[in-house]
């Protein structure tokens, strides 16, 4: 399958599970890489759904900035103001998780009303 | 984004109809385009499409406001008509590059679950098979039989869809005949140049296997940079693929797969 193929495959699973947990009454944000420079980890498309108890499913960095992601996530889930959140991935972030090089990326996060 | 939003996307992927979610960055605002049968026109539609045609998520700008749009395609599929031994390399290659195949031959000694483990079989007449199918913007066709009794057919039913590609395996000569017989079914010259044939990207392949490279080479073409018989998409984004695309010009005096036909 294409990377963006399987991007949507993914994506439409992770879409899936956040319906699945708003119907069963939870607090949902849904955190979307909508562009990227540079060597980014995931591709626009990407996204990370978080509930009110933090648990999450899907990546919009491969690790790097899922904690920043998830805190405004939750703040997001209270005010249902959704943000643009820009990241530059350091090259010593970059090196953790596992890039050659570092790069920008930026993620849209909103509640599921 | 909204309960309803995310459901209708649902319903949209189940049903195998592309569906492009246009999310306006600054305030949050979304709706769904279905960027091949939506009514409306304008910049926001044609976006819409050339996305969801590059199989792209992308930030646009229109009127000022920077949109997202997310693109929900359904899978690619491929079918392929004859059971023949070209199949056989073109199927796995196929299915690695992200197809679900599909192989119709109505004899039932070709299309047999020992000569295709694993593949979806169609014993079906080929126009029943590949109407029955409803191949869309996302589905090659590939007729490799060089019967017309079982080719044509086929073709027939691939020509009245939007597969985005279309090819036939046969020498030039054949390939003449077959469009001869095709516009005499009614088929003007803007569906039979549709049609891929001779098949293949021009790579002097020999063996089924290269033949069937050749046939993956120029379906890929096909799905990157536009239908046969049209130039490459000029607005590719930067970075991708096709800007390194082979253009196939005065190549074509050299048929891939001549040595099959």
């Amino acid at each position: 399958m294409t990377d963006s193929s399987l991007v949507q495959q993914e994506e439409a699973d992770i879409l899936r599970q956040a319906a699945d947990w708003k119907a069963q009454g939870r607090s949902v944000a849904i955190a979307t890489v909508v562009s990227t420079w540079g060597s980014a980890p995931r591709p626009a498309g990407s996204q990370l759904v978080v509930d009110g108890e933090m648990n999450m499913i899907g990546s919009v960095s491969g690790g790097c900035v899922e904690s920043a992601v998830v805190h405004e996530a939750l703040e997001i889930m209270e005010s249902g103001e959704p943000k643009l959140l820009e990241f530059g991935v350091s090259n010593s972030a970059a090196w953790d998780v596992g890039l050659a090089c570092g790069g920008k990326i930026q993620v849209f996060v909103e509640r599921l009303n | 984004m909204q309960s309803a939003t995310l459901a209708q996307i649902q319903t949209d992927r189940d049903g195998k109809t592309p569906v492009v979610r246009a999310l306006d960055l600054e305030d949050g605002n979304e709706h769904l385009i279905r960027p091949f049968d939506d009514d409306s026109v304008g910049a926001l539609l044609q976006a819409a499409q050339n996305a969801a045609l590059a199989d792209k998520s992308q930030v646009v700008e229109i009127d000022g406001k920077r949109i997202f749009l997310q693109v929900f395609n359904p899978p690619l599929r491929m079918i392929v008509v004859g059971a023949v031994h070209i199949s056989q390399a073109l199927v796995p290659m196929a299915q690695i590059a992200g197809y679900d195949v599909t192989v119709v031959d109505p004899r039932r000694a070709f299309g047999s679950d020992i000569r295709f483990p694993g593949v979806t079989l169609s014993n079906d007449w080929p126009d029943v098979a590949v109407t029955e199918l409803k191949p869309d913007r996302r589905t090659a066709i590939v007729t490799l039989t060089h019967d017309p009794k079982i080719d044509d057919p086929a073709l027939n039913a691939a020509l009245t869809s939007t597969a985005f590609y279309i090819g036939s395996l046969g020498s030039r000569k054949t390939h003449a005949a077959r469009l001869a017989r095709l516009s005499k079914a009614g088929f003007d010259e803007a569906a039979q140049a549709r049609i891929d044939g001779p098949i293949g990207l021009a790579i002097g392949a020999k063996s089924p296997a290269e033949i069937a490279i050749s046939i993956m080479a120029k379906i890929t073409q096909a799905l990157r940079q536009g239908p046969v018989g049209e130039s490459p998409a000029g607005d590719a984004p930067a970075g991708d693929a096709s800007a390194t695309g082979v253009k196939e010009t005065a190549d074509r005096t050299t048929p891939a797969a001549s040595a099959g036909a």
